[in-house]
């Protein structure tokens, strides 16, 4: 399978790697996909009090093209607010990484992990 | 050193350079290529000579007589002839066949064409390390089963069957065996009399001939007859029309030689390599070998790096030329049917790597490659939530995925 380039550079040098603390308050955590189908994403937000994203972090276990995705999207939340998170698209980030068809599912579910992230560190401080 | 290293001589093998001079001589106005089945010049007289030689180069290597070897385009065809053939053939005292959950494709889906034309098949489940055991056969033989169809080696797991005893079986029971021999041909010995073997299938560029090429082996006595797939000029005694390619069988004939010569040797040598490639990664955690220990052809061995995704283990391998258990690749998700048919599950078979090692592959090549994989496995495993919940001791069967 031929990658893009950008997944290649994320995949080659991912942003973010990492975990934050899951109990704390400000952060949420958003853990999708599951072993048997090949791809698992943890992403994890730090919001301050005005719900902006100051930190971001992942874990992938998945195709270059789920590590590209996960990476990519740590990326663009940091400094957003949670509003504006949630709404990034998963077209977006196959659009950014030029994904092929076959391989859409990934940038799905990196959606799915932030909107579970934002859902999670909502649920924790009420808002 | 060349990057990438070619470790994948089970997917194809390059052609002998010795192999390759030979095929030249058949081709162009100033060496020998006029049509076998002329029998009116010497340009033909001359092919067909080439062409019967080649054939008893074939025949030497697997204990035959030359007039027992049919050429094809390569082992599927040749799986289709003996199979379909043979089953159409008997299909008067029966029809049922008896086959392996494991077989290559060539194979599964004859089978599945069978079926749809009326016959029943039984797919045996091989064992954990991926054999099927001689009993398995014999306890699925009925009155009504005219064909056994077991391949030698199995080309995802190198594991090696012991068809002498399957053979055994066939011939006591009076069914016809057939042996998909594509993996073994020159990387472990075959005698089609010791072994019981009815039919034989064999690929050329799986042992440094060119692809395009294959032949089946039929037995003469007991007779085996099959019926024709390809009808036209009756060419391989009525059993495979079509013009003979005398390059392509010269150049098989000039690979079965060289690895008749060479196989004790070569085979030592590549378990050798075999052992340091495994010796090399295994000391890892969670490094898990599919297949079994000690039934295996020297050249293919294939491991599971639990909590490393397979495709992302062949990206970060890109300097390997290796396969990957995981048909992700592939539009489908499937993992390959051969490692969940030993019962591992999704992850353990998306999870695996088939290296397979050939004639020109040194000992520098295996210690890179082992190089390579210590450092791309460390590096998925840092970015894996899956290793980081092993680590916490999280049985990962207790999760609730949100599967999508």
């Amino acid at each position: 399978m031929a990658y893009s380039e950008k997944v290649i550079d994320h995949y080659e040098n991912p942003r973010n790697v990492g975990q934050l603390d899951e109990t704390s308050k400000n952060v949420g955590t958003g853990m999708v996909g599951a072993p048997a189908c090949g791809d698992v994403m943890r992403l994890q937000i730090r919001v301050n009090d005005e719900g902006i994203i100051e930190d971001a972090k992942f874990k992938t276990y998945g195709c270059g093209s789920a590590i590209a995705s996960s990476s990519l999207l740590t990326e663009w939340v940091k400094g957003k607010h949670l509003d504006e998170a949630e709404q990034i698209k998963n077209t977006q980030i196959a659009e950014e990484l030029a994904l092929p068809p076959v391989k859409i599912h990934c940038s799905v579910l990196a959606e799915d992990a932030i909107k579970t992230a934002v859902r999670d560190v909502r649920a924790k401080q009420g808002r | 050193m060349n990057l990438p290293i070619y470790l994948d001589y089970a997917s194809t093998t390059p052609v002998d350079p010795v192999v390759a001079e030979k095929m030249m001589e058949f081709l162009t106005p100033a060496g020998q290529f006029g049509n076998p089945a002329s029998r009116s010049h010497v340009f033909g007289w001359q092919a067909e000579a080439a062409v019967e030689d080649a054939r008893q180069d074939v025949a030497n290597l697997i204990g035959a007589d030359p007039r027992e070897i049919v050429w094809t385009s390569g082992a599927t065809e040749a799986n289709n002839l003996a199979i379909k053939g043979c089953a159409h053939f008997n299909q008067r005292k029966g029809k049922h066949i008896i086959t392996s959950r494991i077989e290559h494709k060539a194979v599964l889906d004859t089978c599945r064409q069978l079926e749809r034309e009326g016959f029943e098949v039984t797919y045996l489940d091989p064992d954990t390390s991926g054999l099927i055991q001689p009993a398995m056969v014999a306890d699925a033989i009925r009155e009504d089963t005219t064909v056994v169809s077991i391949m030698h080696v199995n080309n995802e797991l190198g594991t090696l069957n012991d068809i002498a005893a399957i053979g055994k079986i066939c011939r006591e029971k009076k069914v016809f065996f057939h042996v998909d021999a594509a993996q073994s041909a020159g990387k472990t010995g075959i005698n089609v009399e010791e072994m019981y073997v009815d039919m034989m299938s064999f690929s050329a560029h799986k042992i440094y001939g060119p692809k395009g090429i294959g032949a089946l082996f039929v037995r003469r006595k007991p007779r085996v007859r099959i019926e024709a797939q390809m009808h036209g000029g009756g060419h391989e005694r009525g059993m495979r029309s079509g013009t003979l390619p005398t390059h392509q069988i010269v150049g098989m004939g000039e690979a079965f030689k060289v690895g008749f010569k060479n196989l004790a040797a070569e085979s030592a040598r590549i378990e050798a390599l075999r052992t340091r490639l495994w010796v090399g990664v295994s000391d890892m955690e969670e490094v898990h070998l599919n297949g079994s220990e000690d039934q295996h052809v020297p050249g293919i061995v294939n491991i599971s790096f639990a909590f490393v995704e397979g495709e992302s283990l062949i990206m970060a391998l890109r300097d390997l030329a290796v396969s990957s258990g995981s048909a992700c690749t592939s539009a489908s998700l499937e993992p390959s049917y051969v490692l969940r048919a030993l019962g591992l599950n999704d992850e353990m078979a998306h999870s695996s790597i088939r290296f397979s090692i050939g004639r020109f592959t040194s000992e520098k090549d295996i210690d890179t490659a082992i190089e390579k994989v210590r450092h791309a496995v460390s590096k998925l495993r840092e970015l894996s939530p899956l290793w980081d919940m092993f680590k916490a001791g999280i049985d990962l069967n207790t999760v609730q995925w949100a599967a999508h």
